[in-house]
């Protein structure tokens, strides 16, 4: 058996993943100034420039299963700032499509359960149903024992009922005639069956 | 004057009063907003952090609706107007998408703030001003996805944008300098890490409080709600209620313009603006 600290680097990955990204990750000099600007670096187990240097050192499982690629808000700050034109941010985008295909746990669940959602209502209707797919994310995030302790679930009721009171939370979802042409977008997707 | 409009599913929900007062302040200036027609949701930051070709062809769907209907294209939502840009720069270098589409990259795509911006719209605006909004200091925050990336967005300035400011200084508005224009207030992270929103929402507001001015004026449906909906969580964070006014700009185009309803939709909002514009004497 390996002891745990062995690490087995990967080195076809980076080819792969330049290719799947379309981006050159070997270019990079660690700079730092990706992670300078990143809003979210603040709750990032890894940076964006460790994220880089990372996948050039072939450190696949690592990488894939970092919270960062799911915290990344894609405000394009690291793609508009970096001296090297490397589009940082549709790596992270890159990374997010690998880490789902790998199978392995995902280091926060929560944006990745949110993103299906918003999808799955948009295949459905042609367009966002967003109290539909806050009921879809609620349930399927598996949040709602530890928001009703923590109180945040009635905090979230209270805002969105103010919202439904305002007009601005729709009870009947917005269907378009083409919804058969996004059904047929959403057949082409690789990873289809999660959607 | 006739464009096409494509308000995006915000605008239809929480951005409501954002496309209201769009349509309300194009009304008034002359400009006919003809909705693309069956326009389908742009999929935002879930279609393209899960599969590239289906946020393309989400995107060029509604572009080939747009090049048939033959006139600009204006998008008030930042998220939708970035989105589009990048299947725009995705057809014209040469990458055919794999639905049938009439689009050629032809259309001519405006996010709102740069259309009102021009020349012809400004002095429009100018002429129609009934209600100067002098006293009323705010800062202009801008977000991220009208501006970056520049090479997707085409944008001038944008780490110091200035349409918005050049815009509300035209209403009589004191705009203040800032440094937080283009920071990020947290995004779609909205329902999934909604500690991270507040974190960055909050940071937003105390930077604008602290540059002493009355309120923010937004550009996007997504920073607006990040910016109006976290101030409970925000003044448990900081241990102090916060209240603070986060405006759309084409609601104070709208009030300086003399609408009627600028009521109907400041009311919409979860920190009512209104107090503010009655201490200012402006409604």
């Amino acid at each position: 058996m390996q002891p745990e600290f062995v690490i087995v680097p990967d080195h076809a990955w980076l080819a792969e993943l330049e290719k799947s990204s379309g981006e050159s990750v070997s270019i990079c000099y660690q700079c730092k100034t990706c992670s300078s600007g990143c809003p979210v670096a603040f709750a990032m187990d890894l940076l964006p420039h460790q994220i880089i240097h990372m996948i050039r050192m072939g450190l696949k499982d690592k990488v894939l299963k970092s919270a960062s690629i799911w915290l990344c808000v894609s405000c394009e700050s690291c793609t508009t700032r970096c001296p090297n034109d490397i589009d940082v941010a549709k790596i992270i985008d890159a990374l997010r499509m690998a880490s789902i295909k790998s199978g392995l746990k995902l280091g926060e669940k929560r944006p990745s359960v949110f993103h299906d959602s918003v999808l799955s209502s948009i295949k459905k209707t042609g367009r966002l149903y967003e109290l539909g797919m806050i009921g879809i994310y609620t349930l399927k995030s598996g949040d709602v024992v530890s928001n009703i302790k923590s109180g945040s679930l009635l905090e979230d009721a209270k805002v969105g009922w103010k919202l439904f009171r305002n007009g601005k939370l729709k009870l009947i979802p917005e269907r378009i005639k083409g919804k058969k042409e996004i059904r047929k977008l959403f057949k082409k997707l690789k990873r289809g069956e999660r959607v | 004057m006739k464009v096409s409009y494509y308000p995006g599913c915000s605008l239809h929900s929480t951005g409501l009063e954002y496309g209201e007062s769009t349509q309300e302040v194009c009304k008034i200036l002359g400009i006919e907003l003809n909705e693309l027609s069956d326009w389908n949701c742009c999929g935002a930051t879930s279609a393209h952090c899960t599969d590239e070709v289906l946020a393309i062809e989400l995107a060029t769907r509604n572009l080939g609706i747009a090049e048939d209907a033959g006139l600009d294209l204006v998008i008030p939502c930042a998220a939708c107007f970035q989105r589009f840009k990048v299947a725009e720069k995705h057809i014209l270098e040469g990458k055919k998408p794999a639905i049938d589409t009439p689009y050629q990259g032809k259309v001519p795509i405006k996010h709102l703030l740069d259309f009102l911006i021009e020349e012809k719209n400004l002095k429009g605006i100018k002429e129609k001003i009934k209600k100067p909004l002098n006293g009323l200091k705010a800062v202009c925050y801008y977000g991220c996805l009208i501006m970056r990336p520049p090479k997707v967005t085409d944008a001038k300035n944008y780490e110091n944008p200035q349409t918005m400011d050049k815009l509300l200084s035209l209403l009589g508005v004191e705009v203040y300098p800032w440094s937080y224009k283009t920071d990020c207030c947290g995004g779609s992270l909205m329902l999934a890490r909604p500690d991270i929103v507040a974190q960055l929402s909050g940071k937003l507001i105390q930077m604008a409080e602290d540059a002493g001015v009355d309120c923010i004026a937004t550009a996007c449906p997504l920073c607006q709600a990040n910016l109006d909906t976290k101030q409970v969580v925000i003044s448990k964070n900081l241990g102090r209620e916060v209240r603070f006014p986060v405006f759309y700009f084409t609601e104070l185009l709208g009030l300086a313009l003399g609408s009627g309803e600028v009521d109907q939709w400041l009311r919409r909002h979860i920190v009512d603006p209104r107090d503010l514009l009655k201490s200012k004497g402006l409604l």
